[in-house]
């Protein structure tokens, strides 16, 4: 195991990330604080606290917008860092050197989902500004949002391996982790909706993911933690099958 | 260890659109020698580069880096392999020190700030070591290329093309840095379109087309067997045929008599010597002549022959 070859690629991938550190961190507080202040305090003052466990709306939707900062920022890390080398054709040194799997990943989507952190711990600051929120269980949100981030970090990957272009690259985050992530229950509980919507959403896995990270916070939720652990999990160990395949038969990175 | 350093058997690869780019090569390194790789564009330089750094997966046969087999053995080897890919290829937005410590760190050694100094002052790098690479000149920044393949001190060293798009005095400059990279042991292999360069650097050559490896001998014995010396003396007054003394040396009349063409010799100079023994026996037989003009086949000839499918000649 090389992992010194590891180390030096994390590290790049952070030092890569400070050098526009401002942009990375600007744009997901900014749109954090907005949906804080139009949701959280106009509309949210106007709700029905007993729909929420009794807490205000503002704090409801806390970790729902967490949830959606680190599936994007994960996503978007890690599928950028793996296809700008794939792009300039610098990826030639990384499939030169003594690096296997294993560093690969720790080196890439290590980087791509402590990044995420990051954000995620800056949004955290950041909505306590605009409302009155407290967590139920620390260490169990903090492993999760840890395993979350991993989760889609491994995502990211897999898609900037198969991107050819950077509209691909794009187009998946756009249009399909957001959508799902506004309707699997960012902005409300499920118990809100008619049915068939009801039974509609629950076919959504990222729904599970956020009634997970919901209960961590609020400790109740919509699906028992038990449910969403085991899908969060699920969906690592599918995506760590992928790439190890990937790796196997060198597809998308050797001729 | 006294074997090859670098040992292909059977190497053949296939792309995906049907492209036989290499066809069953052999071929030995030995350990310290630098080995020029010639041939035309699309050949299959590339690809037999690539094939033993792990950026193509051979179709058959096996390759084995010092001693070892590179498919098995892939992490020991590969630290003691160093590649300067065709095109530039990096982090733009980088800083030269940093990209050439993340090269080195890759390859699963520790920061040396003493290597990353010698290795940016010997490709004269050091003053721009905290410039963005993307601030450097093209030439500047092949050199990045250069450093980061040397950043972890490799034994064998692959050059693909590392004096393309470089201006004369760099390119001097480069095989200085090569010659001086071999001086301390570094096996190289480095492929060119420039047969110039081959001819002033290698020890070896290697000539490939169409994934097919034609010839493998040393330089020197390249050029003795199939470099060849041309003469041409316009003489004073038309000659019906050659003077018996005269008739043990390759040489023939043309142009009605008026010019005596010399085509012979090796490589080795024999050419010149005897040409000169001509123009002896030329005087001393008062047989006069006006111009003398002569040229050594360089082995761009010879390639260029072999390649189009012709002998070097009867040697
Ligand atoms: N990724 C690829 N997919 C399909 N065919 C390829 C690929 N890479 C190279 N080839 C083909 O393989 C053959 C050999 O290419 P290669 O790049 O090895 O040649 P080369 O000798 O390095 O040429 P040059 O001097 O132009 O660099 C060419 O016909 C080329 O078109
Ligand atoms: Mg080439």
């Amino acid at each position: 195991m090389n992992l010194r070859g590891a180390i030096a690629i994390f590290t790049n991938e952070l030092l890569r990330f400070f050098r526009t550190a401002f942009g990375s961190i600007l744009s997901p507080v900014l749109t954090t604080s907005l949906y804080l202040v139009v949701f959280g305090a106009a509309i949210g003052s106007r709700m029905d606290p007993s729909q929420f466990g009794g807490s205000t709306y503002g704090a409801f939707i806390v970790p729902g917008l967490i949830m959606l900062t680190l599936l994007s920022e994960s996503t978007s890390n890690a599928s950028f860092g793996i296809y700008m080398p794939r792009f300039t054709g610098a990826i030639y040194e990384l499939l030169s050197a003594p690096v296997g799997v294993f560093e690969t990943l720790v080196g890439f989507v290590g980087a791509a989902a402590m990044k995420s952190l990051i954000i995620a711990g800056i949004i955290m600051l950041t909505a306590m500004l605009f409302v009155d929120y407290s967590v139920a269980h620390p260490f169990y949100a903090a492993g999760y949002i840890v395993l979350v981030a991993s989760a889609f970090a491994l995502f990211g990957f897999i898609l900037g391996l198969w991107a050819d272009g950077f509209e691909k690259l794009q187009i998946v985050p756009l249009l399909i982790l957001t959508p799902l992530t506004f309707l699997g229950g960012t902005f409300y509980s499920i118990k809100m909706l008619a049915e068939p919507w009801r039974t509609v959403a629950q076919f959504n896995p990222i729904f599970y993911l956020i009634s997970g990270l919901r209960w961590t916070f609020m400790g109740g939720s919509d699906v028992p933690i038990g449910l969403s652990l085991a899908c969060t999990v699920g969906f690592v160990v599918l995506c760590v099958g992928v790439i190890g395949f990937i790796f196997r038969t060198g597809w998308r990175l050797r001729e | 260890m006294d074997g090859p350093i670098l040992e292909l058997r059977g190497l053949s690869k296939t792309y995906k659109g049907g492209v036989r780019a290499l066809d069953s090569v052999d071929l030995d390194i030995r350990r310290g020698e630098i080995f020029a790789l010639l041939g035309p564009n699309g050949a299959g330089k590339t690809t037999l580069i690539g094939a033993v750094c792990g950026l193509v997966r051979p179709t058959e046969g096996t390759i084995r880096a010092f001693g070892e087999d590179v498919k098995s053995h892939w992490r020991s080897v590969r630290r003691r392999i160093g590649l300067v890919p065709q095109e530039l290829a990096f982090d733009m937005f980088a800083r030269v020190d940093h990209s050439v410590e993340y090269s080195r760190g890759m390859f699963g050694y520790p920061p040396n700030k003493a290597r990353l100094e010698e290795v940016l002052r010997s490709l004269s790098l050091w003053d721009k070591r905290e410039v963005k690479i993307r601030e450097l000149s093209g030439g500047m920044k092949r050199r990045v290329m250069i450093a980061k393949a040397l950043s972890h001190d490799p034994e064998l060293l692959f050059l693909d093309e590392p004096t393309a798009g470089v201006d004369v005095e760099l390119r001097r400059d480069m095989w200085r840095q090569i010659g001086a990279l071999r001086d301390q042991g570094t096996t190289i292999i480095l492929t060119t379109h420039y047969i110039e360069e081959a001819q002033e650097m290698a020890d070896r050559v290697g000539v490939i087309n169409k994934g097919k490896l034609l010839l493998v001998d040393d330089k020197d014995a390249i050029m003795a067997k199939l470099g060849r010396t041309e003469a041409r003396i316009i003489l004073g007054a038309p000659m019906s045929e050659l003077p018996p003394a005269l008739g043990e040396f390759p040489l023939s009349l043309e142009d009605e008599g008026r010019t005596l063409r010399y085509r012979g010799g090796d490589g080795t100079g024999k050419g010149k010597r005897e040409i000169a023994e001509v123009l002896r026996l030329l005087v001393r037989q008062d047989i006069m002549f006006e111009e003398v003009d002569t040229r050594e086949s360089t082995l761009e000839d010879i390639v260029v022959d072999l390649v189009d499918g012709r002998e070097g000649g009867a040697a």
